[in-house]
């Protein structure tokens, strides 16, 4: 039966014990698992909701594109004019497109994206479905014979997971720029020569290294500001909750998954 | 006002319940409920907050699970039903919310069009835009269709609420607190709606309330929860004409034309 679990996963006492807290913590990890095997379980069968996938796109997308597009150019412009007294100390200069362009596509892009789309998109996900939650419009769905899952949850995932590679992409071009900005100020590097510089250090697996970081934070933030949002508790103080439990969750999750990333990809290298 | 007499078929109940009971933690709330509601009757839960009336209604729509106890709605059993089963017995079933539950981010268009596009596979536009008119027409708010639920009342958003159920045709209507929160004239309104649904779309209802008005105004029969039973059920007046002591503060409290 399609029953809708209102209960908060662990357990509501007051001073739970230690052992307690640990099966909680199962409990919690169990119910996130069913969570996220039933996204792929409702993803990929109709009927499919297009119009609410290219929707939330736009919500994921086009809303942080000025934030995204201000803060890679001046990650990119500080990183290259921080970096710069280094490599002058060993007279490479010259060298500085390259080692921008390593540090942008390799980690930067896809982490300053991910942390952005946590706080905003993440945040974002888990107070409206929240909001939802506690004022029954989930319920409303679910008894009106439609499928609320899919309809909030599925949608929002995959919009997070197919915009911020694109998202990230976007990064890393707007942050090479701020680099070249300040390359070009200083050094009076030309564009072409600041290019050529830029894409010569870097091998298929940085590519495919980037985007598939970018994929799986786009993934996790979804899932995380879903989870959180859609077994919301507690009226309009589980919403707040909701929203920050979003952020807190998916930002760590972020940096496990870089470390975890960069590890694999080394083995490739 | 006093209610009309209503059509109604004792010998086919739409919804059986039995020996049903709920608890959450150590708080036992339904102890045992025992109760038909027979087509075309309006069936109304009386009691105070917190007695589980609303928990009543949320199992039968299947969004909460019972302990114990038998369910069946429309010939169905709604504690071993499939998911699939369930999803189509729901579009047989309305449900109008407390808080009306419209969907804040869509126009009152969309939030009526939105059960019945998923729904009903194939519909076309035209089809579509008649069924919303009729039921807007229905509860009298065919003004409204391109605003957003925080441009209405609190009136308004009941009716809207009610409108969203009525576009699948339920035959079965559940009203959880139609007239809390709303001033005295809205709530004859409403009363008189959900007459009106009952006379018009031919539905079975059970109408979740602690207004003795609209348990008058709208009930063919009466069921007064407590602690955790039906402790009477009959017409307003075979509820109410007693000495129980756990009754009358209810009826006394109460303001009633």
């Amino acid at each position: 039966m399609d029953t809708v679990d209102n209960s908060p996963a662990p357990a509501a006492k007051k001073g739970p014990s230690g052992k307690q807290r640990l099966l909680d913590s199962f409990a919690t990890l169990y119910k996130i698992n069913q969570f996220i095997l039933r996204f792929f379980k409702e993803a990929f069968l109709p009927p499919y909701e297009f119009k609410e996938v290219i929707r939330q796109c736009y919500e994921t997308g086009v809303r942080s594109f000025t934030l995204i597009t201000f803060t890679g150019f001046i990650t990119g412009l500080i990183f290259t004019k921080q970096s710069r007294p280094s490599l002058a100390s060993f007279g490479a200069q010259s060298w500085l497109p390259s080692l921008v362009s390593i540090a942008i596509m390799r980690a930067l892009a896809p982490l300053i994206t991910a942390l952005i789309a946590a706080g905003k998109v993440g945040s974002s996900i888990g107070a409206e479905l929240g909001s939802m939650r506690v004022t029954e419009q989930i319920d409303a769905m679910e008894v009106s014979g439609t499928k609320p899952f899919k309809y909030l949850v599925c949608t929002r995932v995959i919009a997070t997971t197919l915009t911020i590679p694109i998202l990230a992409t976007y990064t890393a071009f707007i942050a090479l720029l701020g680099g070249y900005l300040n390359v070009a100020v200083n050094e009076g590097t030309s564009y072409t020569t600041f290019w050529e510089q830029v894409f010569e250090p870097l091998t298929f697996v940085d590519f495919i290294g980037s985007l598939a970081k970018a994929i799986v934070f786009g993934f996790t933030i979804g899932i995380v500001g879903c989870y959180q949002g859609y077994y919301s508790t507690k009226g309009t103080e589980g919403v707040g909750k909701a929203a920050n439990g979003a952020v807190v969750t998916a930002m760590f999750l972020v940096f496990v998954e870089e470390i975890l990333i960069v590890q694999i990809a080394g083995w490739f290298r | 006002m006093e209610k009309a007499k209503a059509d109604i078929n004792y010998k086919n109940p739409v919804i059986s319940i039995r020996g049903l009971k709920k608890a959450f933690g150590d708080f036992e709330v339904l102890r045992g409920i025992d109760v038909d509601l027979y087509q075309g009757e309006n069936l109304v839960v009386l009691g105070r907050s917190g007695t589980g009336k609303s928990v009543l209604i949320k199992i039968i729509s299947g969004l909460l699970r019972t302990d114990e106890g038998e369910v069946t709605v429309l010939g169905h059993d709604v504690i071993h039903i499939r998911d699939k089963e369930l999803q189509e017995l729901r579009t047989r079933m309305g449900f109008s919310f407390q808080n009306s539950a419209l969907y804040d981010s869509m126009t009152v268009r969309k939030n009526l069009e939105f059960p019945l596009v998923r729904n009903r596979k194939g519909i076309g536009r035209k089809e579509i835009d008649t069924s919303v008119e009729r039921v807007l027409d229905a509860v009298g708010l065919s003004h409204t269709i391109n605003q957003m639920p925080s441009e209405l009342s609190g009136g308004q958003r009941k009716r809207i609420g009610i409108a969203r159920t009525l576009i699948l045709n339920p035959e079965i209507m559940l009203y959880d607190e139609p007239t809390a929160g709303l001033d005295p004239l809205t709530c004859i309104e409403i009363n008189d709606l959900i007459n009106e649904v009952q006379q018009r779309f031919h539905t079975s209802s059970i109408i979740i309330t602690h207004d003795l008005t609209c348990a008058k105004s709208t009930g063919d029969r009466i069921a007064m929860l407590l602690d955790g039973q039906f402790q009477r059920v009959g017409s307003f007046d075979e509820v109410f004409n007693t000495d129980d002591e756990r009754v009358k503060p209810f009826f006394e409290y109460n303001f009633i034309e």
